[in-house]
């Protein structure tokens, strides 16, 4: 089972050289985490301190990407922003994978009513537009980052739950787990030692994916005002700040909006990828 | 068919009590008190009963619901608590922006995803194939409201030939119906794609191929009214996500649609308001599904009500 599992992973992963888009992907990824993580060795700018002797200064090499209303360098508030840009992508899927992927294995497991009853859930759950769920939560608990997180896991688990059950059903079926149960395995063992690891390749697959859903999901709602407040460095606050000098400083809205945008293309065609190397029939 | 639609209009009554279920809720799940959080904590006791008891909170919470769905049935969703205007006549009054919006969005996705995916599979693994996938991937990873203000900063500010805000005519639906449309349009281009390539192999195309006919006649004819089932389907998925999505894009535009409604509700903590739109919009989205389900049947005879 184990030599089994580790071949498949082993395929999935020489596949995956092979796919230029996923290597250009994971590098994209991997430049933006790297440039938000090293944020205080890659500029010596305050993203927050306000200078009014440089306000609006266009791009040049000093300000690389120009400075905004405040003076502040927009070079520096976007790689500072980063961090809490791809924080609330990552922390929102985590919120939605350990409620969700739990959720689904039970439901796809144990079958029966749970599993009728979960599902009429989800349907119900699925019957709301996924932003306006996010914006009805936010509207509950009040505008704020860390309830912008809540909000977007939360409105992720049906898709989960649905996607998690729908591939425990087929390996719930398969020989080597009538085995584990003949063995004398218990249902929480054989939940965790042997489906789990059989349905991880698509949670993973779709996990990339949503990251990408849900970082553009939390700049979405921060640009609304909802999420990060001024004067935070969130990239859809930067954008939403520089929309009323569009005119005279087209630089402060669009030129972080790219940091957005290859960010979420380099989580797109790292997932692409990972789907296509380990599970085709997603595609 | 009568019958079909017939049963599945009786199958979502379960469904959208349940929806009307979570929309009430909304108001219990604000921590602490709703009628002081909706006051923003300004209120004097007085105030806050006399809200306690105009929202019926005072009420058991059984009788809560019952009144909120019979009364939602009746179109009535109460009062604004910040403007104190009737919420259904506002809603009514913003429901026709939005949805307008959202319709030529469609219109725009579905008009450029559809060429786009079938240009790319007709000319199956060549420069042009490639070349519009990344232009689709491009689609999907583009923050709308960014590319909303490129736009108007492009088409607006620049060249002058649109307007950058406002619902006046319909020029200014332009730059939002393409801001809108353009992520929808991609996800189509993908589907249209992989399911033209799924339906260029079948026999009765090579069939078709062998008797003449003309490669343009083999995919405006043949292939693409078949290559088109699966498309329907998420053309009505994404028509209820594009009324999400409308909260960004209206906000960026200007647009007095629905969603622009539930944004100024949240920073105003009108419950009453953000309960109608999201009651709304998960209603639109059901019926939609139902839409869809339906052409389904016009498209695939293959499909049979039982």
């Amino acid at each position: 089972m184990m030599d089994a599992g580790r071949s498949h992973w082993a395929i999935g992963f020489s596949r995956m050289r092979r796919n230029r888009g996923a290597a250009a992907g994971a590098i994209i990824v991997l430049l933006f985490i790297a440039a938000s993580a090293l944020a205080p060795w890659l500029t010596d700018d305050d993203p927050i301190q306000v200078q009014f002797d440089q306000r609006f200064a266009p791009p040049s090499v000093r300000h690389p990407l120009g400075t905004d209303s405040f003076g502040r360098d927009l070079f520096s508030r976007v790689l500072y922003g980063g961090r809490l840009s791809l924080s609330v992508g990552l922390i929102a899927i985590v919120i939605s994978d350990a409620i969700g992927i739990p959720l689904g294995l039970i439901s796809g497991y144990r079958g029966g009513r749970f599993d009728d009853v979960m599902m009429r859930l989800v349907d119900l759950w699925l019957a709301f537009p996924g932003l306006l769920v996010a914006i009805a939560i936010v509207a509950v608990l009040g505008p704020g980052l860390q309830n912008v997180m809540i909000a977007i896991g939360i409105g992720g688990i049906p898709g989960l739950v649905r996607l998690v059950r729908g591939n425990v059903l087929s390996v719930r079926e398969q020989e080597f787990v009538d085995a584990a149960r003949a063995t004398g395995g218990g249902d929480a063992h054989i939940v965790r030692a042997h489906i789990f690891p059989n349905v991880l390749a698509p949670i993973v697959v779709l996990t990339t994916l949503r990251l990408a859903g849900a970082i553009l999901s939390g700049v979405g709602l921060s640009f609304l005002g909802l999420g990060a407040q001024p004067p935070s460095p969130e990239w859809g606050a930067i954008v939403a700040e520089g929309r009323a000098y569009l005119r005279e400083a087209w630089w402060v809205s669009t030129l972080p909006g790219v940091a957005i945008f290859m960010t979420v293309i380099g989580f797109n065609l790292l997932g692409d990828g990972l789907r296509d190397a380990f599970d085709p029939r997603l595609r | 068919m009568l019958r079909y639609v017939a049963r599945r209009l009786l199958h979502l009554i379960p469904v959208l009590l349940g929806i009307s279920f979570l929309v009430f809720l909304l108001v219990h799940l604000v921590p602490g008190d709703p009628v002081r959080v909706m006051l923003a904590d300004a209120g004097s006791p007085e105030q806050v009963e006399r809200m306690r008891r105009q929202l019926g909170l005072d009420r058991p919470i059984h009788v809560q619901y019952a009144s909120f769905v019979v009364r939602a049935v009746q179109g009535d969703f109460g009062r604004s608590i910040h403007t104190r205007r009737p919420v259904a006549q506002e809603v009514a009054f913003r429901i026709p922006y939005t949805v307008r919006m959202a319709v030529a969005a469609t219109l725009v996705a579905v008009a450029l995803g559809v060429v786009l995916g079938a240009i790319a599979a007709m000319h199956h693994q060549s420069a042009l194939d490639y070349g519009t996938m990344v232009v689709a991937l491009a689609g999907v990873s583009l923050p709308n409201f960014w590319l909303g203000l490129v736009l108007i900063l492009v088409f607006s500010l620049h060249l002058r030939w649109l307007p950058p805000a406002g619902a006046d005519s319909w020029l200014h639906l332009i730059l939002p119906a393409v801001t809108l449309g353009t992520s929808s349009s991609a996800i189509i281009a993908r589907l249209t794609r992989s399911s033209m390539l799924e339906v260029l192999r079948q026999d009765y195309i090579r069939t078709a191929r062998a008797k003449g006919v003309g490669p343009r006649r083999l995919v405006y004819r043949h292939a693409l009214k078949n290559a088109m089932i699966p498309v329907v389907s998420i053309v009505g998925m994404q028509f209820a996500s594009l009324l999400g999505g409308a909260v960004i894009v209206e906000t960026v535009f200007g647009w007095p649609g629905i969603g622009r409604l539930a944004v100024d509700a949240i920073f105003t903590r009108d419950i009453p308001v953000i309960q109608a739109v999201v009651l709304v919009a998960a209603v639109i989205f059901v019926f939609m599904n139902l839409l869809v389900d339906l052409l389904y049947g016009l498209l695939d005879p293959r499909i049979r009500y039982g």
